[in-house]
């Protein structure tokens, strides 16, 4: 059924398509309109109140006066500034009266941008509802050319616990997915594109649009950012890479061995790798880290033992730390690979093996051609998932290593930084907003590009439509 | 039957080799336990030991065991509140439980089994949303809090913590798309609306993803610590565990509560450990549940 609906989808075009579609419908309504519906066009509600919807008539209206009202009193100011971002600058002037310095306080781009964004934000849900309201006073209009009654404000309302059930479930969610996701991300995208950083922060000074140039910045204009970049975006790669795939691996081939037939106590020896699990990630995480210090207990129990005789510079020298932090993240991810493959493989039809050990395959042949294929197929999504988490690994780098050993090559990072921790590290250290800004982006259009191809690939773009 | 001959003889060769694969597999698994147990091992008998709030001895056995380090931890908050830290992480962890589980279920929901216009344009939005970096927007959710009142409260945690409910409901749907529609359909013919159809059929009949939901949400506040220090920044006393167990290890205090360090990780592995082993099995087949079907 959900296969037709798709179809259909698909025969009207894509969401210009759908777009034009909708508009055309309303520029069919208003040729239809009497008077009281084209009075609804600017005055919500008015049609249904006419026509003795006064419960929804009074909502659309209400909900218009609480727009418009906002906009008087707190919109308008900040939205009026979106162009230049504030000019006047807080000063201090001498009181007379006091002898003391006055802060006389000026503009402040950053809050005229973030109600800027919030304003304009709340100009969907306006549309929607100016929408909705002219719709309804249509339809009331075409009830009462057809002579019909028209339905009572509680069966309107009781339609949103069944017919409109959508509406009731998701208002709630998308409220604070706006709120607290939405918002914030729109408004980092816009500082990409201004000069926010340690010398130009609000209220004492202001920052202002600065087109393009920081993306041009990171990508040619300015050769230490572009440094900085290049080398961490290669190793963030090296890095999801060799983080993936070596758990993956690795994490199967601990299950089968633990799944082998003459292996007893299965269940104890998952167990075992299941309990590192349980220790919360961070804790783990800085434990480790702590054990590889120069003064760490490794060093020190190696030195002790007499077996170095300089600390190993674990942390401290590029190569080491590289190796060091894909190792520790063996420890840390080949238990959820394993727990998670564990019934996937019992899943693989005994046949192929049995077929398998006749043709006198050897384990490593067998494994290739038969256990990493099927799981390739079957948990395929699953890896792409973890490639882009491992793109994004923020906690085992910035725990371990906090992105060190520094370089003096970097912008403000480290050999083993990921992007998502130079990030950080621009955001929180060096207050340098609109540089992470824009890295940010770079981050997204990177995952997204990766994510797309992937998802293609491997087809499960369609199983929904399989499955509904 | 000269194949069946073959595979005999085959099998008995073959016997004797599996024998010494096998003790080849004990050994690397006894090996590999080692290195996985180890450094939990550490972490407990650090915590236990009495004699040294170093973090490296000399021996690998402590010479004292007790549970000073706990009591301490408990009771010594001059410093470091540690309880203070767990009730408020208990506290926040409680709540966006609550919301993120219901909030992610009712959009779970809404997009497996509900049909309307936006359906498709929502689950794009959502997908893109979800390919920004999470804390690329921290800021402007700190200035958001301020404008609001609410930057270092544990309000604002809980806000953020289960503000972005509405993107994580893909394992959730995933689940609720294998529910049998027919379910739907007979309760439709009772007379029985969307809500009650959500209510009554879809959330009875989905308790391991309930549950899985609930876990993860439990789970975050524990093991986050980026948006505390952006939120609290240096209110320490609204501080979570993990972020209050960061600044317990940091360079000058590292020797003098090293092993507090350890006794306050275990407090916050326990309750963990604890509901993870209640979950696993909703947990492994709400990670695989997407995959497996396919």
């Amino acid at each position: 059924m959900d296969i037709g609906v798709a179809r259909t989808a698909r025969k009207h075009g894509g969401p210009f398509q759908k777009i034009a579609n909708s508009a055309r419908s309303t520029i069919g309504i208003l040729r239809d309109a009497d008077w009281i519906t084209m009075v609804s066009i600017v005055v919500m509600g008015f049609g249904s109140i006419m026509r003795r919807q006064i419960a929804k008539g009074l909502l659309f209206l209400a909900s218009q006066v609480a727009f418009i009202w906002f906009y008087i009193s707190f919109g308008w100011q900040y939205a009026q500034n979106i162009g230049t971002l504030g000019v006047l600058e807080q000063t201090r002037v001498l009181d007379e009266a006091t002898g003391l310095r006055r802060v006389v306080p000026g503009d402040n781009s950053m809050l005229i941008l973030l109600y800027s964004v919030l304003t304009f934000a709340t100009l969907i849900p306006l549309f929607m509802l100016w929408k909705a309201n002219i719709r309804a006073a249509y339809l009331a209009q075409k009830r009462a050319e057809k002579k019909e009654s028209q339905p009572a404000f509680i069966a309107d309302a009781k339609s949103l616990l069944d017919r409109r059930y959508h509406m009731t479930l998701l208002s709630l969610p998308l409220i604070t997915l706006t709120l607290f996701t939405a918002l914030p991300i729109v408004f980092m995208v816009f500082i990409a594109f201004t000069n926010f950083d340690k010398t130009h922060q609000p209220p004492g000074h202001l920052f202002t649009w600065v087109g393009i140039k920081n993306v041009t910045d990171i990508i040619s204009g300015n050769p230490f950012y572009k440094k900085t970049f290049v080398g961490i975006l290669l190793w963030t790669f090296v890095w999801a890479i060799f983080a993936t795939f070596s758990n993956y691996i690795l994490g199967m081939i601990l299950a089968l061995l633990i799944n082998r037939k003459g292996i007893k106590l299965k269940k104890m020896w998952r167990t075992f790798f299941v309990i590192t699990i349980a220790v919360p990630q961070f804790v783990s995480l800085m434990l480790v880290s702590k054990m590889f210090t120069d003064t760490g207990i490794i060093n020190q129990a190696l030195l002790n033992w007499g077996w170095i005789k300089q600390p190993i510079p674990f942390l401290t020298n590029p190569g080491y730390a590289r190796t060091l932090v894909i190792f520790i993240n063996l420890w840390v991810g080949m238990p959820y690979t394993m727990l998670m493959t564990t019934g996937i493989l019992m899943n693989i039809p005994a046949e192929l093996y049995e077929s398998a050990n006749i043709d006198g395959a050897s384990p490593a042949r067998t494994f290739f051609s038969i256990t990493l294929p099927y799981m390739l197929f079957v948990t395929g999504p699953y890896l792409i998932t973890t490639f882009v988490g491992n793109i994004n690994n923020f906690n085992v780098i910035y725990l371990l290593t906090s992105g060190g050993p520094l370089s003096q090559q970097y912008y403000q990072a480290g050999q083993t930084d990921l992007l998502v921790t130079w990030l950080y590290k621009l955001t929180v250290n060096e207050q340098n907003y609109s540089l992470a800004s824009t890295v940010g982006i770079l981050i997204f259009i990177i995952v997204s590009v990766i994510s797309l191809l992937a998802y293609n690939l491997t087809g499960s773009v369609k199983k929904e439509d399989q499955f509904s | 039957m000269i194949r069946q001959i073959e595979r005999v003889g085959v099998s008995h060769g073959m016997r004797r080799r599996e024998k010494n694969v096998d003790i080849a597999v004990y050994a690397l698994l006894s090996v590999l336990s080692i290195i996985w147990l180890l450094p939990v091992a550490w972490l407990v008998l650090s915590s236990l030991r009495t004699e040294s709030t170093n973090m490296y001895t000399e021996y690998i056995f402590p010479k004292q065991l007790s549970f000073t380090n706990y009591v301490k931890l408990f009771t010594d908050t001059k410093l470091f509140s540690f309880p203070r830290w767990y009730m408020n992480t208990l506290f926040i962890a409680v709540c966006s439980c609550g919301i993120t589980t219901l909030l992610t279920l009712m959009v779970a929901y809404t997009y497996s089994r509900l049909r309307f216009k936006w359906r498709r344009g929502l689950m794009n939005i959502s997908l893109v949303l979800g390919m920004f970096p999470g804390f690329m927007s921290m800021i402007a959710i700190y200035h958001f809090m301020k404008a609001i009142g609410l930057d270092q409260t544990l309000a604002a945690l809980i806000m953020v913590y289960s503000g972005g409910a509405a993107l994580g409901y893909y394992v959730a749907k995933g689940f609720f798309d294998t529910v049998p529609k027919a379910l739907d359909e007979a309760a439709t013919i009772d007379g029985c609306t969307r809500n009650g159809i959500f209510w009554r059929i879809i959330l009875p009949n989905s308790l391991p993803i309930v549950a899985y939901t609930a876990l993860t949400a439990f789970i975050a506040p524990w093991v986050d610590f980026i948006f505390v220090s952006v939120i609290m920044k240096d209110n320490y006393a609204n501080y979570t565990v993990a972020r209050g167990l960061y600044m317990m290890i940091d360079r000058e205090h590292i020797n003098a509560y090293y092993t507090r360090f350890c006794a306050g990780a275990i407090c916050v592995a326990v309750p963990i450990t604890l509901l993870f082993i209640k979950m696993q099995k909703y947990y492994v087949s709400g990670v695989t549940g997407g995959a497996v079907k396919g």
